[in-house]
C-alpha cells in the first residue's frame, strides 16, 4: 500500500500534490477549467464562479474554493455544469459593452476567448450598459471602467504582489466598481505604472496607454531622424507574438522590421545597460569604501523609483542615483547622435522599445526634461511594438537577420541578463570581482538567479564579505524597506524590481499566463549571455569611447554626473488636493 | 464570496446601533473649528488603537464629528492606519450609513418602511421636498440648514407615520405637520 492520496477527477485517477485547490489539480492533468478571478500568484477570490465542477456527494461547487481531499469524485463537463458555464458568461456578457471590434483588448481578451469556449451564441438577457468615463490620465495605463467584470485580479495584484492598493472596489450590487480611492485620476493616485493591473485584467478595462500612431509618424516624417533603442527584455519576447516560441532571441530580426519601417538607427539599451553597470559599480564601491548611505538598492526600474517615492520615502537616500538604462540612453542620443547623423536634436526623435509601462512614466519625469524638451520622445512596450509592425503588415517571423548599427548597439552579456531578475546583480558582480578582487575568470554567479521573490547570497571580495538581496515584487522591496528603517537590514546591496521575474515578466510584455513563459524568456537572455564574446561591462570598449567623447573620460566625473544620474523626490500617495485643514 | 456575508453582518450591526440612538448622538450645534475636529480625529484613533481592523466604527465615530465623511479627513486616516486611501473609500461608498456629502446643520429623516408607506410616508416627503426645494437627488438645502433623508424601518411602527428631526422622534405625521416642524425650525434658525 503506497501512502499517496489520490482522487478521481472525470474517472482518472490524480494524485495530490499540495495543490491549493480542485482547480490546480484539474489543470495539472490538462483539463483547462475556464477562469476569470484565479491566478496562482493571487489570494483565492472565488467570485466569478466559472470554475464549477460537479463533486459527488456534494453538488456543484467552484472549484478554486475546494482544496483537495483523498477519495473525492470530480466532474468536469456534465450537460449541468456546461449549461452553468454559459450561463455565466451569457449574464457577465449582458453587462459587458459589445464593441469588440474595436476594444484594444480584442483578440488578447479573456471574455472573448471564453465566450467562444464555452459557445456562447446569444444572450438571452437585457443589455446593460453602463455608464463611466474612461480614464486617460496616466502615461501607462488606459482605465476604461464600463468594461470590468469585477473579477478583482487588479485590485489583488495591485496590493498583495505590489503593495499599493490603488485600486479597489466601491460601491455596491449594480454600482460595484473598481476604482481609485474617491475616484481621482490614476496619475494622482499612488499607482506606480507598474502596469501589473493591464497584465492580469481578463478584459478590455485595463490596457496599456498607445504611442504606436505618434511614433509612426514621426518615422514617415522625412525631416527628422529616428533613433531606437530596445531594452533586453524584448528580444525574447516579441516572437510571441507572431508564433514563435517565447525566448527565442530575435534581436536581429527586430532590426530588419525597423529599418523597413523607416527607422534609421537601430540601437541596443544593452549599451547603457553595460554603462549603468560600470557607472553603478563605482558609486556602490565609492559608498562601501568611503562611508556612503548603506545599504545600496539599485534604480533601474521606475515603478520602484516611484514606489520608493510614494511609500518609502526615507530610503531614497540609499537608492543609487544612477539613472536607468533607459535614461541614460536618453541622455546619450542627446549627446552623441548629432555628430552621429549631422543633424540638430529638435530633429533627432528618440524612441525607445521596452518591456515596461512605468519607463513610459519615467520619460516623462522632469528630470529627463533638456532645455524644454524630454529627452526620450516615444515609448513603445513589445505588444505597441508588435501592434505597430502587424499595422504595417510586416511579419517578423518571415525576416532576415540584420545587425544593430555601431556604436550604441555594442554591448556584453552583463548588459543583456538586466533583463531578468537577479541579472543587474550579476552583472555588478562580474565587474567588481574584476575591479575590485582582481579575480578575472568569475563569470558566472548562479547563487543570485531563480525566481524565489527575495533571494539573499553572499560573496567576498577582498577579504570583505559582502551580503546581497535580490527582490522582485514591490510588496517583497516593500519588506526590505522596513527593515532598512527600521536599521535591522542586514545586506549592502539589494537589486529591486518591480515585475515579477524582472523585466522579462514587464507588463508591456505579450501576455503570458503563468510561469512558463517567463521561464523560456528568462532562459533565452541566460542563452543569448553565453554566446557574447564579451561578457563583462568593463570590457564593452564603445562605452568607455563613449565616456571620454562626451563624459570627461570615466566613471563618477562630473559630466557623468550631469548626464546619467538622477534625483529623486518624495511623493504624496495621493496628489489630489486633500487638505484636512479645509474641512 | 466571504467578503459578502461578513458585510451583511455589519450591516446589520447598523441597523442595531440605529434602532438603539446609538447613532444618533451628534451634538448638533456644537460648532468645532477645523483644528479640533483634527484633534477628535487622533483621538478617535487612539481610542481605536489605529488598528485597521476597527475601520467601521473609527469611520463612524468620524462621521459624527464632521456629520459626514469629507474625502481629506479619509485620506488622513488611511495614512495613519497605513492603509490605502482605495479602502477607506470602498467601505464608505458599500454602507448607506456613511455620507461622503455634508450633511446640512438640521437633519430630517423620514421612514419609508412598509407600516409608515402604507400609513402615507409619501405625501409627507413631497411636501417637505416641496418646502425646502429639494428633489429625490439633491438632498441638501443650499444653505446647508436641511438635510432630507429617507430610511427604512425606524422601529417605531406602532406611531407610523414617522419623522424624525435631528434627535426627536416625531409620530402619526401629515404633510401640515411636517411643514410646521420646518417653520418652527426656521424661526429659530433665523432669530
Ligand atoms: S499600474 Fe501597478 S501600481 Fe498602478 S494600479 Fe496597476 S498594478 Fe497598481
Ligand atoms: S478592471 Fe479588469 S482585472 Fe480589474 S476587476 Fe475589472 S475586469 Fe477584473
Ligand atoms: S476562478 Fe473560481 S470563482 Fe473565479
Amino acid at each position: 500500500m503506497s501512502d499517496k492520496k489520490t482522487l478521481f477527477i472525470d474517472g482518472i485517477e490524480v494524485e495530490i500534490e499540495g495543490e491549493r485547490n480542485l482547480l490546480e489539480l484539474c489543470r495539472k492533468i490538462g483539463v483547462d477549467i475556464p477562469t476569470f478571478c484565479y491566478h496562482p500568484e493571487l489570494s483565492i477570490f472565488g467570485a466569478c464562479r466559472l470554475c464549477l465542477v460537479e463533486i459527488e456527494g456534494r453538488g456543484i461547487q467552484s472549484s478554486c474554493s475546494v482544496p483537495p481531499e483523498a477519495g473525492l469524485k470530480i466532474h468536469t463537463n456534465t450537460d449541468q455544469i456546461r449549461k452553468l458555464r454559459r450561463n455565466t458568461m451569457e449574464l457577465l456578457l449582458a453587462s459587458h459593452p459589445q464593441d469588440c471590434l474595436k476594444c484594444p483588448q480584442s483578440t488578447k481578451c479573456k471574455l472573448q476567448e471564453i465566450a467562444r469556449k464555452v459557445g456562447v451564441t446569444d444572450i438571452r438577457y437585457k443589455l446593460l450598459t453602463k455608464k463611466a468615463e474612461k480614464d486617460t490620465s496616466s502615461y501607462s495605463i488606459v482605465r476604461d471602467p464600463a468594461k470590468c467584470i469585477l473579477c478583482g485580479d487588479c485590485v489583488r495584484v495591485c496590493s498583495e504582489i505590489q503593495g499599493v492598493g490603488a485600486l479597489n472596489f466601491a460601491k455596491r450590487g449594480s454600482n460595484s466598481t473598481v476604482i481609485t480611492a474617491f475616484n481621482i485620476d490614476m496619475n494622482k493616485s499612488e499607482c506606480v505604472n507598474c502596469g501589473q493591473c493591464a497584465a492580469h485584467c481578463p478584459t478590455g478595462a485595463l490596457t496599456i496607454h498607445s504611442e504606436v500612431d505618434e511614433t509612426v509618424k514621426d518615422i514617415n516624417n522625412p525631416e527628422k531622424v529616428t533613433v531606437v533603442q530596445m531594452a533586453p527584455a524584448v528580444r525574447v519576447a516579441i516572437a510571441e507574438e507572431f508564433g514563435m516560441p517565447a525566448g527565442v532571441d530575435s534581436t536581429k530580426k527586430i532590426v530588419t522590421a525597423l529599418k523597413k519601417l523607416g527607422v534609421d538607427y537601430v540601437y541596443d539599451t544593452n549599451f547603457t545597460a553595460d554603462m549603468t553597470i560600470v557607472e553603478e559599480s563605482t558609486e556602490f564601491v565609492d559608498r562601501l569604501t568611503n562611508g556612503g548611505v548603506m545599504p545600496m538598492f539599485t534604480s533601474c526600474c521606475p515603478a520602484w523609483i516611484k514606489y520608493a517615492e510614494t511609500f518609502h520615502p526615507q530610503v531614497l537616500k540609499n537608492i543609487s542615483s544612477c539613472r536607468s538604462p533607459q535614461g541614460m540612453f536618453g541622455a546619450i542620443v542627446r549627446k552623441a547622435m548629432p555628430e552621429i547623423c549631422g543633424k540638430d536634436n529638435k530633429d533627432i526623435v528618440s524612441i525607445s522599445i521596452m518591456p515596461c509601462t512605468a519607463k513610459k512614466f519615467e520619460a516623462r519625469r522632469d528630470q529627463f526634461l533638456k532645455d524644454g524638451k524630454y529627452e526620450i520622445d516615444h515609448v513603445l512596450t513589445t505588444q505597441e511594438l508588435a501592434q505597430m509592425l502587424k499595422s504595417s503588415g510586416i511579419n517578423l517571423a518571415e525576416l532576415p537577420d540584420t545587425e544593430l548599427d555601431a556604436p550604441l548597439g555594442a554591448y556584453t552579456g552583463a548588459g543583456v541578463i538586466f533583463g531578468v531578475t537577479g541579472g543587474v546583480m550579476e552583472a555588478v558582480l562580474r565587474y567588481a570581482a574584476e575591479k575590485v578582487g582582481g579575480i578575472k575568470d568569475a563569470i558566472e554567479f548562479k547563487q543570485v538567479r531563480g525566481f524565489e521573490g527575495i533571494r539573499e547570497a553572499e560573496v567576498e571580495l577582498n577579504g570583505k564579505k559582502l551580503k546581497l538581496a535580490i527582490v522582485h515584487g514591490l510588496a517583497n522591496a516593500g519588506k526590505i524597506c522596513e527593515q532598512v528603517e527600521a536599521g535591522t537590514c542586514k545586506y549592502d546591496f539589494i537589486e529591486v524590481m518591480a515585475c515579477p521575474g524582472g523585466c522579462i515578466g514587464g507588463a508591456g510584455q505579450p501576455i503570458s499566463e503563468g510561469f512558463c513563459k517567463k521561464q523560456q524568456r528568462a532562459e533565452g537572455l541566460y542563452k543569448a549571455d553565453e554566446k557574447c564574446a564579451l561578457r563583462k561591462s568593463q570590457e564593452n570598449k564603445a562605452v568607455y569611447d563613449i565616456y571620454n567623447k562626451y563624459l570627461d573620460g570615466g566613471p563618477a566625473t562630473h559630466a557623468a554626473h550631469e548626464n546619467l544620474h538622477t534625483s529623486y523626490e518624495k511623493r504624496a500617495k495621493i496628489s489630489a488636493d486633500l487638505d484636512i485643514n479645509k474641512v | 464570496m466571504l467578503f459578502v456575508i461578513s458585510l451583511k453582518a455589519e450591516e446589520q450591526f447598523f441597523k442595531l446601533n440605529f434602532l438603539w440612538g446609538v447613532t444618533m448622538t451628534e451634538t448638533t450645534g456644537q460648532v468645532l473649528t477645523a483644528v479640533e475636529k483634527i484633534e477628535k480625529v487622533r483621538e478617535i484613533l487612539k481610542e481605536n488603537e489605529y488598528k485597521p481592523s476597527r475601520l467601521i466604527p473609527i469611520l463612524q465615530a468620524v462621521q459624527e464629528v464632521y456629520r459626514y465623511l469629507p474625502k481629506e479627513v479619509m485620506n488622513f486616516v488611511a495614512e495613519e492606519l497605513k492603509i490605502p486611501a482605495g479602502k477607506i473609500y470602498g467601505v464608505a461608498t458599500f454602507y448607506a450609513h456613511f455620507s461622503l456629502d455634508p450633511k446640512g446643520k438640521h437633519l430630517i429623516r423620514i421612514c419609508d418602511g412598509t407600516a409608515c408607506h402604507v400609513r402615507g410616508s409619501e405625501p409627507i416627503l413631497t411636501a417637505v421636498r416641496n418646502k425646502l426645494g429639494l428633489t429625490k437627488t439633491k438632498s441638501t438645502t443650499d444653505d446647508m440648514l436641511f438635510t432630507l433623508e429617507t430610511v427604512s424601518c425606524l422601529g417605531a411602527c406602532g406611531l407610523a407615520p414617522v419623522m424624525v428631526v435631528d434627535e426627536d422622534v416625531h409620530g402619526q405625521m401629515t404633510p401640515d405637520k411636517a411643514v410646521a416642524l420646518i417653520d418652527e425650525i426656521l424661526k429659530t434658525e433665523k432669530a
